[in-house]
């Protein structure tokens, strides 16, 4: 590591932390239904959203119907996005003429599923599949939607904490365009002129043939990149305009455009949490978050960037110099931009996996083993460190509700979260979340592992699931472990390696992103009604501290050992053993 | 100016005994040696007969491993009669699996057999006795207990066992209780008033009463205490039903995790080109491992024991949920007499008016109260002698009068010798030297006041028309209450005093022994409304009564605890009686509360924290041919996979035994803040659980290859 990318991480994790109380102080205004700086310009907007889809804006909603809401607004999505996809070819700016067959059936299910569920894995390369319409109308119009979704489950669930005796949590739908008028939009349009300065190319023209200096021809593909790429990272959504995604020089052209997108798919989230402090009366709660999640985004961030910077210990051996010098970044270079270097990209990693946002300005896949364990294991602990938009926070809160659950019973009190008692139906909920996450991830790869197809049939023509590998052993298993676990997560960073676009993995990765999303904060939605209609204890000296230090430790300690449990065989089958077969001189 | 009496406070009931001084918990009258010997053989026993898979069911843990140990001899048998590997391997992997079930249900089995030993000693108690019963023309009929009905009046005599649950409808007897509450003392009972009710199984001592039967047959309160400890109405508490959803999804998650194995093993195995994929026993033994075994083995067995703990204490829990509120416990409602102060007002100091001798106050005080039996007049008796060294005269008494107090009068004394020495309510005493033409001193007025203001009763003392001066009575805070109270505030508990006193005694009384508030002139009504405020407020509160008007405050309590010397209204309402009606027992029951939740959280923690080490111990054992890169992992350097994976399995089936006095016990409790106490707690069970597992498993590998077992 040096001392110039120990530097970079410590400025992004401080702006970070510098927009926290200011932005999640708004977000609590906003959420509350208070009057912001911003209410004068964009009110209209709001009331004409309400107006022109029939909703009142002071009807509450129970738990059961705000799921509700959010499944039918979800499911709409899905089938709008589908459709657009489909039919692609009869609708406008089109300049390349893409069409259904650029998109068959089950690839449109994953990416309609994918976008939806906020995880935008990519089966596909956008610029060679998908019409700017369906790029812009589709794909960026989702990745509001799901955004703004995750944050009205959020808050809701924080609603749970902060009401007492309450039936309601809130209405979904005021949540979701307060979210996207008042957050994001604004947001939105001020990172995108931020990255056209960058360079970032915002045009709809048709691509660009070009003549290469040896005679060579070129296409260079172009479109509306910047509006699409601010939301890709605000939202945690991390679906690339281009398949290089984030690495890609239209997308993100310099350091700064590189520092401005890892601060915008962190700055949400990090700011929730004083969001959910405010919201639920005592900030430090707020702060405590913030503080378990940087604790454990620092201990990812400095492993992977350890591993990467110590590069390969073969290329070592072979007498080549993997250490930083004057000229030259050293270590793990294969497979990451020489714009960004080790540091930049082993943050960008940590940061895109820590957060459900999956893009990538490296390929994962070139990482060493346990530089690319860094990322998989910030998916399988469910996203918390930071985490998508919302669903980050939700995500937290559930590891809380747990740890309280698990430690709070040795203070010699039924365990109580924020006054709130932790009873069996929050910790059921808890639980289902848990295993529902668990069971996707780990049936799934072991499903893909063994199960084969006839060759050149529809459901995986190459045959055997793992067939579809370019890496054998270890390295291949990590592969699909990473995919599912990817899915699951509703990160949608790809390890790459993997022949994905197949109906067999479209359809089950679709389904775990299915899983994922909903089958982890539907049981949230109803932990939330049943908190909101309990009284608040007030706290004594009896009470379970849930804001020092005490309290950061365990809730880092709870999240590193339910995953490291959960995944410990997963693990050791995959980055660990091959970090040790490197160490022996073995590659895949 | 506060109203001054000398109104006696009503004799405490006897059965408060030498109780009221003591603050420490009361002798375990029941308790025996955690590893009594019939006891054991009792529970060895029954773990056998807890085998049955549908009995298991109900803990899903244990069913999983039971299942996984069938699982293990099935395959086991198969290998034995196709001639497959590693016989002696599987046969010891068998054998630990069944004994940790066994040892679970043993664990059980040791919590279930104490209660059972109890409830035998009851029942022994429980002979069918005869009653003799008030048929409807007055007369007297011989009956068998079993034949009482509610509404049934009954007679018994000195010597008469008192056929059922009654209370008292005319007269007043001397009975001994300690059948049930292993007190020997003997209580009074007597129709009226909050000292009726009487307990079937205990025994009249003297005189004749009349009772009125309040239960039938099977229903009375013997019954429900011998259905209690033996823990056949036990029902899962809601914590501990919690508890389960948490181990129970943690089992689902590593059956995933261990299933999941074969496949990626599967995998690995034919891209590697060696070994092979995981025999069944290891992976059943992986899954063993990694479930919460510890706390799911020893879940029930911690309730059961909680229960027990609250039982030694001489208190009668309802229900499990009732000493689990217990823990929970916000508000502390406690009555002033007989639990923060020592129940009677006591004289304290003589204040002389100016021109009188102390000393010629207290030999006054002193006689005025020699015939004087309240515990206020026996008092002044005493300080006297304490501090002037006059000892107690007797008075002939052909030669002396008697003035008993009236409330009419407000004052007492003895007519001797020629002198009228009285004592009572300041103005009454002015007004008696008044009428005999004396004067009133001015600072006598000064000094009732003063006496007043500090939350103590003024006693006027005159000898005829001289007016000598005050004895200051005072209630006394018992010892060690204060600190106890301190106590219980560290522990976030508030505590509320109660008190028919007025506002300014209570405020002294209520300062003096520090509470953190206090309800003066207290009436039902009041107390009521006081837990229900404390109610809306989220708070969980706690209190003691016994009169039949308590009854409705009792059932609102979250903790409501009722004297057994006091009315059935009252034991009905309140979820926990109190055997020895030691109010203070309540603090108790609350520590009793808190142990029981912190044991439950630690071993959870413990059990949790305790799977790192085994899946250092048989993920490096499991994969060994397969990769044999992943013997780095293998930090322990256990000696063969298979000693490895016995080690593993050996550990977590010994942790259960090793850990049943523990949660039979209780973890030890210390009333602290709750940061402190969690702070401790999970550096030894969470720390602690995360690092013991690893020397345990390393030595048990030791021997097992010392012994060539593996």
């Amino acid at each position: 590591m040096t001392s110039i990318g120990i530097l970079q991480i410590a400025i992004f994790l401080a702006l970070i932390l510098i927009c926290a109380k200011p932005l999640g102080a708004y977000m609590a205004r906003v959420f509350e239904g208070e009057r912001t700086f911003l209410h004068p310009g964009l009110r209209w907007l709001e009331v004409l959203t309400y107006k022109a889809a029939g909703i009142k804006e002071d009807v509450e909603q129970k738990w059961t119907h705000y799921t509700a809401s959010l499944l039918s607004f979800s499911i709409f999505g899905f089938v709008i996005l589908y459709l657009l996809q489909r039919l692609q070819g009869f609708l406008p700016l089109n300049p390349q003429g893409f069409g259904a067959s650029n998109v068959n059936p089950d690839l449109a299910f994953n990416t309609a599923t994918s976008f939806v569920t906020n995880t935008n894995w990519q089966g596909y390369s956008g610029e060679s599949t998908l019409s700017y319409f369906v790029q812009m109308a589709g794909l960026a119009v989702q990745n509001f939607a799901s955004a703004a979704a995750g944050i009205a489950v959020a808050i809701a669930l924080v609603r749970g904490f902060a009401r007492q005796e309450k039936k309601t949590v809130g209405n979904f739908w005021v949540d979701v365009t307060r979210a996207t008028v008042y957050v994001l939009l604004p947001m939105a349009i001020v990172g995108a002129l931020l990255f056209v300065s960058q360079g970032v190319v915002q045009n709809f023209g048709a691509y660009t043939e070009v003549a290469t200096v040896e005679g060579g021809k070129q296409v260079i593909a172009q479109g509306p990149v910047a509006s699409q790429e601010v939301i890709k990272q605000l939202g945690t959504n991390g679906g690339g305009f281009f398949n290089g995604n984030s690495s890609h020089p239209f997308e993100n052209p310099t350091p700064l455009s590189n520092l401005l997108q890892m601060f915008l798919i962190f700055v949400i989230p990090g700011a929730l949490t004083y969001t959910f402090g405010k919201m639920v009366g005592d900030t430090r709660q707020g702060w405590a978050i913030f503080a378990a999640m940087s604790v454990m985004f620092l201990i990812g961030v400095f492993v992977c960037y350890e591993f990467e910077q110590a590069g390969n210990p073969i290329l070592s051996r072979l007498g080549l110099q993997t250490g930083a010098t004057a000229g030259q970044s050293g270590g793990n270079m294969e497979g990451k931009e020489v714009r960004f270097g080790i540091a930049n990209s082993a943050l960008f990693a940590t940061v895109t996996t820590d957060a459900s946002c999956g893009a990538v300005n490296a390929m994962h896949d070139s990482f060493t083993p346990i530089g690319g364990l860094v990322p998989l294991f910030n998916m399988m602990t469910g996203e918390v460190i930071f985490g998508g938009v919302g669903a980050g926070l939700y995500g937290i809160l559930l590891y809380c509700i747990l740890a309280v659950f698990i430690a709070g019973l040795m203070v010699g009190r039924t365990p109580e979260y924020l006054g709130k008692k932790i009873e069996q139906k929050e910790v059921k909920m808890a639980m289902l979340a848990v295993v529902a996450t668990a069971f996707s991830i780990l049936f799934f790869t072991a499903v893909s592992s063994v199960i084969s197809f006839p060759e050149k049939g529809y459901w995986n023509p190459p045959g055997a699931a793992a067939a579809n590998l370019n890496n054998s052993g270890a390295h291949g298993f990590g592969e699909i472990l990473y995919a599912y676990t990817s899915a699951t997560a509703n990160n949608g960073s790809a390890f790459a390696g993997i022949t994905a676009n197949t109906p067999w993995y479209d359809l089950t990765l679709g389904l775990a992103m299915w899983i994922g999303r909903f089958l982890f904060l539907i049981p949230l939605l109803a932990a939330a009604g049943s908190l909101a209609a309990k009284k608040k204890i007030p706290a004594t000296a009896g009470t379970f501290p849930t804001h020092g230090p005490l309290f950061v430790g365990l809730l880092v300690g709870t999240v590193l050992i339910v995953g490291a449990l959960t995944f410990f065989p997963a693990l050791s089958l995959g980055p660990i053993v091959e970090h040790y077969l490197m160490h022996s001189g073995n590659l895949f | 100016m506060p109203t001054v009496t000398t109104a006696p406070s009503p004799t405490p009931p006897k059965s408060f005994g030498n109780d009221l001084t003591s603050l420490l918990p009361k002798k375990l009258v029941r308790a025996r040696p955690l590893f009594d010997p019939e006891i054991v053989g009792r529970a060895t026993r029954a773990s056998f007969g807890k085998l049955n898979p549908v009995t298991l069911l109900k803990n899903p843990v244990m069913f999983v491993v039971e299942a996984g140990a069938a699982l293990t001899t099935v395959f086991l048998i198969r290998d034995i009669f196709t001639g497959g590997a590693n016989i002696g391997f599987q046969v010891q992997i068998a054998l630990w699996l069944w004994f940790t079930v066994l040892f679970a249900n043993f664990a059980e089995a040791m919590a279930e057999a104490r209660g059972k030993a109890q409830a035998d000693a009851l029942r022994k108690t429980k002979t069918d006795v005869f009653a003799k019963r008030i048929a409807g023309g007055g007369k007297v009929e011989n009956v068998p207990g079993s034949a009482l009905r509610v509404g049934d009046i009954v007679v018994c005599d000195a010597g008469d066992l008192i056929p059922g649950d009654g209370e008292v409808s005319e007269g007043i007897a001397t009975v001994d209780e300690s059948v049930i509450t292993g007190e020997s003392a003997p209580v009074i009972r007597e129709s009226g008033g909050d000292r009726s009710a009487v307990t079937g199984g205990t025994k009249v001592l003297s005189d004749q009463i009349k009772i009125r039967i309040t239960s039938n047959p099977g229903e009375t309160f013997l019954d429900r205490m011998i259905a209690l400890v033996e823990g056949a109405e036990r029902q899962k508490t809601p914590n501990e039903i919690a508890l389960n959803i948490l181990i129970a999804g943690l089992t689902l998650i590593f059956l995933l995790a261990v299933i999941t194995i074969q496949p990626f093993a599967a995998f690995s195995v034919a891209q590697a080109g060696s070994g092979t994929t995981p025999a069944v026993a290891v992976l059943v033994s992986l899954l063993v491992c990694l479930i919460p075994t510890t706390i799911g083995g020893l879940l029930s067995a911690i309730g059961i024991a909680g229960m027990d703990r609250v039982m030694q204490h001489n208190v009668l829990a309802m229900s499990g949920k009732a000493v689990e509120a217990a823990g929970d416990i916000n508000s502390l409602l406690l009555d002033k007499t007989g639990t923060i102060t020592l129940g009677n007002r006591q004289a304290v100091e003589f204040l002389a008016v100016s021109g009188v001798t102390n000393e010629e106050l207290a030999d006054a005080a002193q006689l005025s109260s020699l015939a004087d039996e309240t515990p206020e007049g026996r008092s002044v008796v005493v300080l006297a002698k304490e501090k002037y060294g006059l000892r107690g005269r007797h008075i002939p008494e052909r030669e002396s009068k008697f003035i008993p107090f009236t409330a009419y009068t407000r004052m007492s004394g003895v007519d001797f010798e020629g002198r009228e020495l009285r004592k009572g309510a300041a103005d009454a005493i002015a007004k008696f030297v008044a009428e005999r033409g004396g004067d009133v001193p001015g600072d006598f007025q000064e000094m009732t006041d003063r006496i007043s203001r500090s939350g103590g009763t003024p006693l006027g003392v005159a000898d005829g028309k001289r007016l000598l001066g005050v004895i200051n009575l005072k209630d006394v805070v018992k010892g060690g209450m204060k600190e106890r109270i301190a106590q219980l505030r560290r522990m976030g508990i508030r505590s509320i005093m109660i008190t028919g006193d007025n506002p300014l005694t209570a405020a002294a009384i209520a300062a003096e022994a520090g509470v953190d508030d206090f309800l003066a002139q207290a009436t039902p009504k009041d107390k009521l409304e006081y837990i229900r405020k404390e109610q809306a407020a989220g708070r969980l509160v706690a209190m003691t009564g016994d009169g039949t008007n308590d009854a409705p405050a009792l059932a609102q309590a979250d903790v409501g605890l009722a004297m057994n010397t006091g009315t059935t209204a009252a034991k009905e309402a309140g979820n926990m009686v109190d055997l020895d009606s030691n109010p203070t027992k309540l603090i108790e029951v609350v520590a009793i509360g808190k142990q029981l939740l912190i044991t439950r959280g630690a071993l959870t923690t413990f059990s949790i924290a305790n799977d790192v080490a085994k899946y250092f111990a048989i993920i490096p054992a499991m994969f060994m041919v397969t990769y044999p890169a992943l013997a780095k992992l293998n930090i322990m350097g256990l000696h063969t996979p298979q000693s490895a994976v016995l080690a593993a399995v050996i550990f977590n089936a010994l942790i259960i035994i090793a850990l049943v006095p523990l949660a039979l016990r209780g973890v030890k409790y210390r009333p602290m803040d709750a940061a402190s106490l969690l702070r401790r707690n999970l550096l030894i069970y969470g720390i602690g659980g995360i690092i013991a597992p690893f020397p345990g498993i390393w030595l048990i590998d030791q021997l097992l290859v010392a012994f060539r077992l593996a």
